[in-house]
């Protein structure tokens, strides 16, 4: 399917046989931008053979083990490591006194301690490390590193953290805005209100973080690891170890798929620490408990909201305060809030608007990067607001929805302008007038998944059905003034193309846009990545859909450049201009069609090198009364659940999601598709089982079991009924980041359909069964 | 590892080794090694004990192997032996778990949510337990699961002896989600047209399988054993709440709405599974 196809075609994918349909991967049309180009990396994958950080090997290399803290809020009296230090096969025990440079560190703000020495401020706060020449030695000396503690009362409540006593130098506030936007004396003839909490969602990687560092010669260190923003890492590491960031290279392993900020720096400092110490490579592998306790969370957030509207439904102010639990350390609680107060009244047209957001410090698991970050939270608060409003007024949910549909060129309540394509109406009507799938009764022959699966409890004459929608929108690229740059070089040599582009392909996809974007401005049909280290210059994190605009125009550009190198001789030879040369199918031809030839002739023997860079407009931060220009682009999503729910167990199964997104352009419909997906079971998982709970700061049941992530059965049908494509001109290619913001709509449209078919509140993701249990007939 | 190829060998390997841990499908055990919690000095592997790898008719009673497996259960003849228990052989856990998870290792891993324990309860099956020497003596499986009796150093599970019933038997689990899961609440409830006897028992809410007894006494007393055996609604609504109000204690005022919730499912399945076993 070219992308000229896909921009007219209503496509409606399931999830199940998808894979079967659509062109075999050895078609030659397959390249270049808008086809289904598939991954490179996807065979190594599937058979097993693809090298992961876990997989990582050197000569003589010693294993890492770190002592976690096992309380969650600690003054630390004694760290005795003599024990540890004599067991035979232990090579080096270090704590916060063996730290030679920095020694606290932090992505955005530097207030984590790299080892806890006076106060440990959540449960698995590393405090000690150490490297032996085997595993279990590792892990056994680590245990018998004695610490005595002073228990200190956990602040587990974010209510209780703005009166606690200060759990940081800091204090406990990391921010807090005040969104003030209109006329504060506004009021509607409805007024609905509500109180929503949103769980601890874990990005759950099913790689747990590895790495190995290597020592240099000169006295600098490698490590090898599944980073997704290597050249910060590189920075802090470089900081914590007291070397010139040149000393410390990152290099990116087999990353094993990420949602969020893959590695905490806190897991990379003791490796590169140890084998500096040691001067022997070494490796860390984490325990599935440990990569729980160790990495971001998505911020536990408590939100309380009162809509006013008008008699026929418009919204007239949106009053709001979110309070966001952010753990024991900044990390990127800032940010997250900031798309929490700005996105906190959704894509709906609101003339007065009070937002308050606060991100305070706990002594909770720590929260941070997990994609839609405070977007998802709000979505799932201000739907449920719409909710109570079509309740109210008994209107039905999409309507009420539809007669406040933002787009194009209306007011954020942050004053900013959306200038970028904003089709939710035309998303909310593909949603709510595709048909619904069939009842049970309707269709006897088929066999009906009843909520608690195949050998359940499930009793059909419990079961009610409901649809339910949900609206949402994230920003995309870093927001308030944050310098969004990538830098990608492609070469042309021996008729090969090479991008070199330090932006890590989380599983995202990057690699093979990359791909696809220098088959299509040169015609060239092999295309490598160079693997991601830091001698390349940076290409920043992976998140917000960042690659795909900025890394994506940057190599654009290059590849540009090397195709005006290309073809400047031959049009100097012609003598007419290079826009008056076309590359397609592979062929050079002028617009005459009196010169031709192929591209594979042209670049014989010729060695083509280009680098460039791309920096989308810039941005700015909110104000004090949270006004400004602070996002690049914004991306919507419309969804419409069914669900059915158990009303007496309270067990809910989601029936079908179907899917319409704003997705710009489409660069590749088989990876958009497997993105949205993805997106969406993320979502479903956040909407009714992932929930990492913690007691008093002690997080409970550490691994796969407890925490259950959304497994085939309980993924619904996702039909994708509907991809607008409107460019956003100020986007390299027009397109739109795809992955977040399905996650971020759907907990609120499957609240939405289980509010239908049970006629409860439902105001807490996840949604618990004890919340989904109703009366019958009530 | 040791690889004893009978039962005899299998105690005999373990009375020589004292500090080595049978293990037979290894799903709960290895969890436990990898999580760094059990670290054996020795295994003895079950898996190639064929005597324990079936099952065998006496007297009335099925003598099931401890090293069936659950996929082995959860297939159509065995589901027309015990019914119940093959429901809960297909209901626990993913086809992996499924495949390696045993009988006997489900019973001596003891774990509250257990899927197969609330059936073998209500079955009041008995556990045949061969020790050194040719030694076998017999237990009631809720003796082990209480405490009340331990496998002794050297013995292991190699039977469990169940009634073969020929009425409607029922396993129904809640776990809140769609695909496999942990049960929050279980009940394997079996008719007993001979003995004319309702057992029932409830797993997950308790350390071990509970069993309603008063409440069984009082719904069998009710059924027409001779006649269609339909009870009203409410008759089965209320043995739900019996069910429930037995298994579920308060735990302290005000009753906490996690109690309630829980009580509220033990009531749904326990009325469900009857209703389900007297309609069919």
């Amino acid at each position: 399917m070219s992308g000229q196809d896909a921009a007219t075609a209503t496509t409606a994918v399931t999830t199940v046989g998808a894979a079967a349909e659509g062109e075999p991967p050895t078609s030659p049309r397959m390249r270049g931008i808008g086809a289904s180009v598939p991954s490179a990396d996807v065979r190594a994958k599937t058979e097993g053979t693809f090298p992961y950080a876990a997989d990582l090997w050197a000569e003589g290399l010693l294993w890492a083990a770190v002592l976690r803290s096992p309380h969650a809020h600690a003054r630390i009296l004694s760290i005795d490591t003599s024990a540890a230090a004599e067991m035979p096969g232990v090579r080096a025990v270090i704590t916060h006194a063996d730290v030679p440079g920095a020694t606290t560190h932090g992505r955005r703000i530097a207030d984590r301690p790299v080892f806890a020495h006076d106060v440990v401020r959540h449960h698995g706060e590393p405090i000690a490390a150490v490297a032996a020449d085997h595993p279990d030695t590792a892990r056994l000396a680590a245990a018998a590193i004695t610490v005595e503690y002073e228990l200190l009362d956990a602040v587990t409540d974010p209510e209780q953290s703005f009166g606690a006593a200060p759990l940081h130098p800091d204090g406990n506030l990391i921010r807090h805005i005040p969104l003030r936007y209109g006329d504060p004396e506004a009021t509607g003839e409805v007024v609905v209100e509500g109180l929503y909490r949103i769980g601890r969602q874990d990005p759950a990687p099913i790689g747990a973080e590895a790495g190995l560092a290597v020592p240099r010669p000169d006295g600098g260190v490698e490590i090898y690891t599944a980073s997704t923003d290597p050249h910060t890492d590189r920075d802090l590491a470089a900081a914590c170890f007291g070397l010139d960031p040149d000393r410390v290279r990152v290099v990116v392993t087999g990353v094993p798929g990420a949602t969020a900020d893959r590695e905490d720096p806190a897991f990379q400092l003791p490796l590169g620490l140890l084998a500096l110490r040691t001067g022997c490579p070494v490796k860390l592998a984490a325990t599935r408990e440990e990569s729980f306790l160790g990495h971001a969370h998505r911020h536990p957030t408590l939100l309380r909201y009162r809509h006013h509207a008008d008699a026929e439904g418009r919204l007239v102010k949106v009053e709001a305060q979110i309070l966001m639990d952010a753990g024991a350390y900044a990390d990127s609680s800032a940010e997250s809030l900031a798309a929490a107060v700005a996105f906190a009244c959704g894509p709906y047209i609101v003339p007065h608007a009070f937002v308050e957001g606060w991100a305070v410090r706990t002594n909770n698991p720590p929260s941070g990067h997990v994609r839609g970050e405070g977007a998802m939270q709000v979505c799932a608060a201000y739907e449920g607001q719409m909710d109570k409003l079509a309740a109210a007024l008994g209107i039905d949910g999409a309507e009420v929805r539809m007669r406040n549909v933002l787009s194009t060129g209306d007011l954020l309540p942050t004053g900013q302008t959306v200038t970028c394509p904003a089709p939710v109406a035309e998303l909310l009507r593909s949603v709510r007038d595709f048909p619904l799938p069939s009842l049970p009764k309707d269709t006897p022959e088929e066999e009906w998944l009843l909520p608690g699966g195949p050998e359940g409890a499930g009793e059909p004459g419990a079961v009610r059905r409901g649809v339910g929608y949900g609206v949402g929108m994230v920003h995309m690229l870093g927001a308030e003034g944050a310098d969004e740059v990538s830098t990608a070089t492609v070469k042309v040599v021996g008729g090969t193309a090479t991008v070199i582009c330090a932006a890590v392909d989380t599983g995202q996809g990057f690699a093979t846009l990359a791909r696809q974007i220098v088959q299509e401005v040169l015609g060239v049909d092999e295309v490598a990545m160079a693997p991601v280290d830091t001698d390349q210059p940076p290409a920043g994190p992976s998140a917000h859909g960042r690659h795909t605009w900025v890394s994506g125009g940057a190599v654009e550009r290059a590849a540009k450049m090397v195709r005006t190198q290309l073809l400047q001789p031959m049009a100097h030879k012609l003598g007419m201009s290079t826009e008056l040369l076309q590359i397609q199918d592979g062929r050079i031809t002028s617009y005459d069609g009196a010169f031709s030839t192929t591209v594979a002739e042209a670049i014989e023997g010729k060695e083509l090198w280009a680098t460039a860079q791309c920096r989308p407009h810039p941005t700015e931060p909110l104000g004090a009364d949270g006004q400004g220009d602070a996002f690049v682009g914004l991306a919507f999503c419309a969804i419409r659940a069914v669900v059915d729910v158990d009303i007496e167990l309270g067990s809910v199964r989601v029936v079908e999601l179907a899917v319409a997104q704003d997705v710009g352009r489409i660069l590749n419909p088989r990876q958009l598709e497997a993105r949205i997906e993805a997106g969406v079971t993320q979502g479903v998982g956040a909407a009714l089982t992932e929930n990492l709970r913690s007691v008093a700061g002690l997080v409970r049941h550490p691994d796969l079991t407890g925490y259950a992530l959304p497994t085939s059965l309980d993924a619904p049908a996702v039909r994708i009924v509907r991809l607008v494509e409107e460019r956003d001109v100020v986007a390299p290619f027009g397109a739109k980041a795809a992955s977040a913001v399905p996650v971020v709509t759907t907990p609120a449209a499957i609240a939405s359909a289980v509010r239908a078919a049970t006629g409860r509140p439902v105001n807490r993701i996840p949604i618990r069964p004890s919340a989904a249990v109703a009366v019958p007939n009530s | 590892m040791t690889l004893p190829v009978s039962l005899d060998e299998a105690v005999a390997a373990l009375t020589a080794m004292p500090a080595a841990v049978p293990v037979a499908g290894g799903t709960d055990l290895m969890a436990a090694v990898n999580a760094g919690l059990l670290r054996p000095a020795a295994l003895v592997g079950l898996g190639r004990i064929n005597e324990i790898r079936g099952w065998q008719y006496q007297d009335g009673h099925a003598l099931l192997g401890a090293g069936l497996t659950h996929a082995r259960m959860g297939r159509p003849d065995f589901a027309a032996l015990i019914p119940a228990l093959a429901a809960a052989a297909r209901a626990a856990g993913p086809p992996q778990i499924r495949n390696a998870g045993t009988l006997g290792g489900n019973i001596a891993t003891a774990a509250p949510t257990g899927d197969a324990l609330p059936v073998l309860a209500a079955l009041e099956a008995i556990l045949v337990i061969v020790g050194p020497g040719g030694s076998q003596r017999e237990i009631p499986v809720s003796h082990l699961l209480a405490g009340r009796e331990m496998l002794r150093p050297g013995e292991l599970i190699g039977f469990v002896r169940v009634p073969l019933l020929h009425a409607p038997q029922v396993f129904l689990k809640a776990t809140g989600r769609t695909g496999p899961g942990r049960a929050v609440a279980s009940v394997g409830l079996v008719l007993d047209p001979a003995r004319r006897g309702v057992r029932c028992a409830i797993g997950a809410v308790a350390p071990m399988p509970l069993r309603p007894l008063e409440a069984e006494q009082w719904v069998a007393s009710l059924i027409d054993w001779d006649g269609d055996r339909s009870l009203a609604p409410e008759a089965l609504e209320a043995f739900g709440e019996y069910v429930a109000a037995a298994c579920v204690p308060d735990q302290g005022e005000p009753v906490s709405s996690g109690v309630l919730h829980l009580r509220r499912t033990v009531a749904v399945l326990a009325r469900r599974a009857l209703g389900r076993a007297l309609t069919s």
